[in-house]
């Protein structure tokens, strides 16, 4: 199987896919956005400006990305400001403002990112080094469901977060085995490696919790930080312990990835395998780690789903609901690098959690409003505008020689 | 890194279009024939039965209530009448079996020109609503045009979702795994919201309001049963329509110039379009047939047993995604897409609802559907491995036997 980027001749010219024309799209997607709230378009509903505010932002990253920062992050400005103005005017009474515009809004939406940037991490690991990690979802909901187990019956949720790393790790490890050593196709073991996920873990709730957890389990803290104003504490001020380290794992992962010399054989080993094995990187070694990292990581985004707080210590067969699959997107989004991917995560939660808020105007457009980040993606991945690079080796089987 | 040089051996490809005997005893040889398939699946049942054990119940016991509750074991008192449990739920066994024929067939197509289509899922929420839409709309319609209306509009619904990935492909060369993946979450976040509460599609009848459940389609878009009763899930006829596809699928690849030039660029699309073939142009060719199939599997279940649909519904329907172990397990030809979608149709009704069993509960008999899928899709995966050393042991073989008289005569 080719990589994600895999290119006919391309009838397209050059001038669309630089940069800068998605970023001057997105700013001008950004006023566009407060305009749609005036007259004469004057929508009656917040969800319009919303929705093409959050296009102009998404675009806005992409542009940052792909080299053009300054440009792209204004872009992301506007598109908040525009998204601002619009509920601004068809709201114009502060209290409907701030029934959607509040500090929960802040914290939902670090909330809903943080199992996605784990997952993200997870698969830009696993891509860097060579290898496409579609079962992102499948390991995602090992850490969901072990976790919860570990945590039950280890009695603390510090158990339960590393029988849940040992659960995604272990099937990311026959993973690795099939797609590296038996050079099965990734797609097809990644998408074997989901059902069994699902089996697994539905199988085991069943047999062992008969369907529905009842006890009560230990649940990973938040962190309490006071004294920083009232809007600042309700945002960031009871964050999960894991949401802070997912930051943390963001800034790690870069740094590893692109300043040290182990992500420099990672990336290698991505690129051109041929080449790494040449000057002797063991490429099945690194391609083994990076897939064991991933499950390992993936897994504690899964935890998160089940022990966090959106889960407060319950699980449901397929928790994940395809956030497996917004993390893959979250990554191709970032062009493969984990800022960029931290900030699509970022987009993506917002946009969960404006669908939760706007429940108060119609319940009909959140539904509807779910889509948003899947559509950006297929536009991304369109590749229309601004490139997508994936790792050149990405998803190809190494043969030793 | 350069692509690894292809040996001069006869393709089975070409094999096939020799169309001799021997040539397609040889192609099935080289395919692992029925055996590789055959291993695939005991291992991963035998897999599953450890799994079965560890958890303290009979793996023997449980596949053999797991056969009867898929009504395999009609075969040893056939009766036509669906009275009894068995025929009752061989019917039901057929009515999964029905999909899976036809999901199955969309992600195959895509296979043999050499694309992954992950997205039947999608294409056949997309099929369901066109044909409830359909189904709902019209009702002073007369039978026949009523039920074709609706089954064209979803099949051609499916074969145009499917084609955006195509088109994708062809033009900008998006790869449609990534593609079909979000079409797949597009579809199913869209038909939520129209089954939903206040969407467009759910009922209207009195008293439902808050029922997130959509109308059902007019008696006249129906499709007729031929085995058992309408009231009880009888099979109908679009059993027989998915068989008529699996036909149309292997003329389509084995006798027509569409056929041809979708196997050329599946098997090499450089080599394709030296040879004057339109690479986009069957790219985009083999996903819009492909989405046909998944679209024609939502309007067949739609018309023929389901006739309306619910949120909760799409939140648990497998089918297109099960369609993938039927492709891979029936190595994407015809007879062995009928055969896996047997294989799965009566697991997927056999754990379920058809399951009576004090060894192993449907709950968890379900689960171990998903289980035994997952195995068989990760060793189809690796056993391309298996057909390697096969192959390499036969070209070896004769290689020896040629050089030893050549040796001989020096």
């Amino acid at each position: 199987m080719s990589t994600w980027s895999q290119r006919l001749d391309n009838p397209v010219s050059d001038r669309l896919r630089d940069p800068a024309a998605t970023g001057y799209v997105a700013l001008g997607l950004g006023a566009f956005a407060a305009f749609l709230a005036i007259p004469p378009i004057e929508a009656r509903s917040p969800t319009w400006p919303i929705a093409v505010g959050i296009v102009a932002a998404a675009l806005g990253i992409w542009t940052a990305t792909r080299g053009r920062r300054r440009l792209g992050y204004g872009a992301v400005a506007a598109g908040l400001i525009g998204i601002g103005l619009g509920i601004l005017a068809t709201r114009s009474g502060t209290e409907n403002l701030e029934t959607v515009f509040d500090a929960t809004l802040v914290a939902q939406t670090l909330g809903f990112a943080t199992p996605l940037v784990f997952g993200a991490v997870a698969g830009i690991f696993s891509e860097r080094s060579g290898v496409v990690n579609i079962a992102l979802e499948g390991l995602m909901l090992m850490g969901a469901f072990w976790g919860l187990y570990g945590s039950d019956k280890g009695g603390t949720w510090v158990v339960g977060l590393l029988v849940g790393m040992a659960a995604g790790g272990l099937l990311a490890l026959v993973y690795a085995y099939f797609a590296i050593h038996l050079r099965a196709d990734q797609i097809v073991g990644g998408t074997g490696i989901n059902f069994l996920a699902i089996g697994i873990t539905g199988y085991f709730f069943v047999q062992l919790y008969n369907g529905q957890v009842t006890g009560d389990v230990s649940l990973p803290p938040e962190v309490h930080i006071g004294g920083l104003g009232h809007f600042l504490e309700g945002s960031i001020g009871n964050l999960s312990i894991l949401t802070w380290a997912s930051f943390v794992l963001v800034i790690v992962a870069y740094v590893v990835l692109f300043k040290t010399p182990v992500g420099l054989r990672i990336r290698a080993c991505g690129e051109h395998p041929r080449a790494a094995d040449t000057v002797g990187i063991n490429v099945y070694l690194v391609r083994y780690c990076c897939v064991v990292l991933s499950g390992l990581l993936a897994a504690v985004g899964g935890v998160y789903l089940s022990l966090g707080p959106e889960g407060n210590g319950t699980f449901i067969p397929q928790i994940t609901s395809g956030r497996g699959f917004i993390a893959l997107a979250a990554v191709i989004f970032g062009n493969w690098r984990p800022a960029g991917a931290f900030g699509a995560a970022l987009l993506f939660g917002f946009s969960t959690a404006l669908a939760l808020k706007l429940q108060v105007y119609s319940s009909q457009a959140a539904t509807l409003f779910n889509v948003l980040p899947y559509v950006l993606t297929l536009v991304a991945v369109a590749g229309v505008i601004g490139r997508t690079v994936a790792p050149a080796a990405d998803g190809k089987p190494y043969a030793k020689q | 890194m350069s692509e690894p040089k292809r040996d001069l051996v006869q393709s089975p490809e070409q094999a096939a279009e020799t169309g001799t005997l021997a040539a397609r005893i040889s192609l099935s040889q080289r395919a692992g024939g029925i055996v590789v398939p055959l291993a695939t699946v005991v291992l991963a049942f035998l897999v599953g039965g450890l799994v079965v054990l560890a958890t303290g119940h009979n793996p023997l016991n449980a596949y053999h209530d797991i056969f009867n509750g898929a009504g395999l074991n009609w075969a040893f008192h056939p009766t036509t009448s669906t009275q009894g449990a068995a025929a009752y739920n061989l019917s039901q066994t057929l009515l999964q079996s029905t999909t899976l024929i036809l999901t199955g067939l969309a992600v195959a197509f895509a296979f043999r020109c050499g694309m992954f289509n992950i997205g039947g899922q999608g294409q056949y929420f997309v099929g369901l609503v066109v044909a409830n839409w359909l189904g709902v709309s019209f009702a002073g319609m007369s039978l026949l045009p009523h039920a074709l209306i609706a089954i064209v509009g979803a099949t051609l619904a499916g074969a145009a979702w499917a084609g955006i990935a195509g088109v994708l492909k062809a033009t900008v060369g998006a790869h449609e795994v990534i593609s079909t993946i979000m079409l797949n979450y597009i579809a199913f976040y869209v038909a939520s919201w129209l089954f939903g509460a206040g969407g467009p599609l759910q009922t209207s009848a009195p008293g439902q309001e808050t029922n997130p459940v959509s109308a059902a389609v007019a008696d006249t878009a129906q499709l007729p049963v031929i085995w058992g009763t309408k009231g009880f899930q009888g099979l109908d006829i679009g059993f027989l329509i998915a068989i008529a596809a699996l036909v149309v699928y292997w003329a389509l690849l084995n006798r027509t110039t569409l056929g041809y030039e979708v196997r050329a660029v599946g098997f090499n699309p450089d080599a394709a379009a030296y040879g004057g073939i339109s690479v986009k142009k069957n790219l985009i060719r083999a996903m819009a047939i492909s989405g046909a199939f998944a679209g024609l599997a939502g309007a067949v279940d739609m018309l023929g047993y389901l006739y309306k649909y619910g949120q909760l519904d799409v939140q648990v329907s497998q089918v297109g995604f099960i369609g993938i172990a039927v492709a891979l397990l029936g190595r994407n030809t015809a007879v062995g897409v009928f055969l896996g979608a047997i294989v799965f149709g009566g697991l997927l009704y056999g754990t379920t609802q058809g399951l009576s069993s004090n060894v192993i509960q449907p709950e968890l008999a379900g689960n171990l559907t998903e289980i035994i899928v997952g195995l068989v899709v990760l060793f189809v995966g690796a056993d391309l491995l298996i057909l390697y050393v096969w192959n390499s042991r036969k070209r070896l073989r004769p290689r020896r036997a040629r050089q030893a008289p050549a040796k001989a005569a020096a």
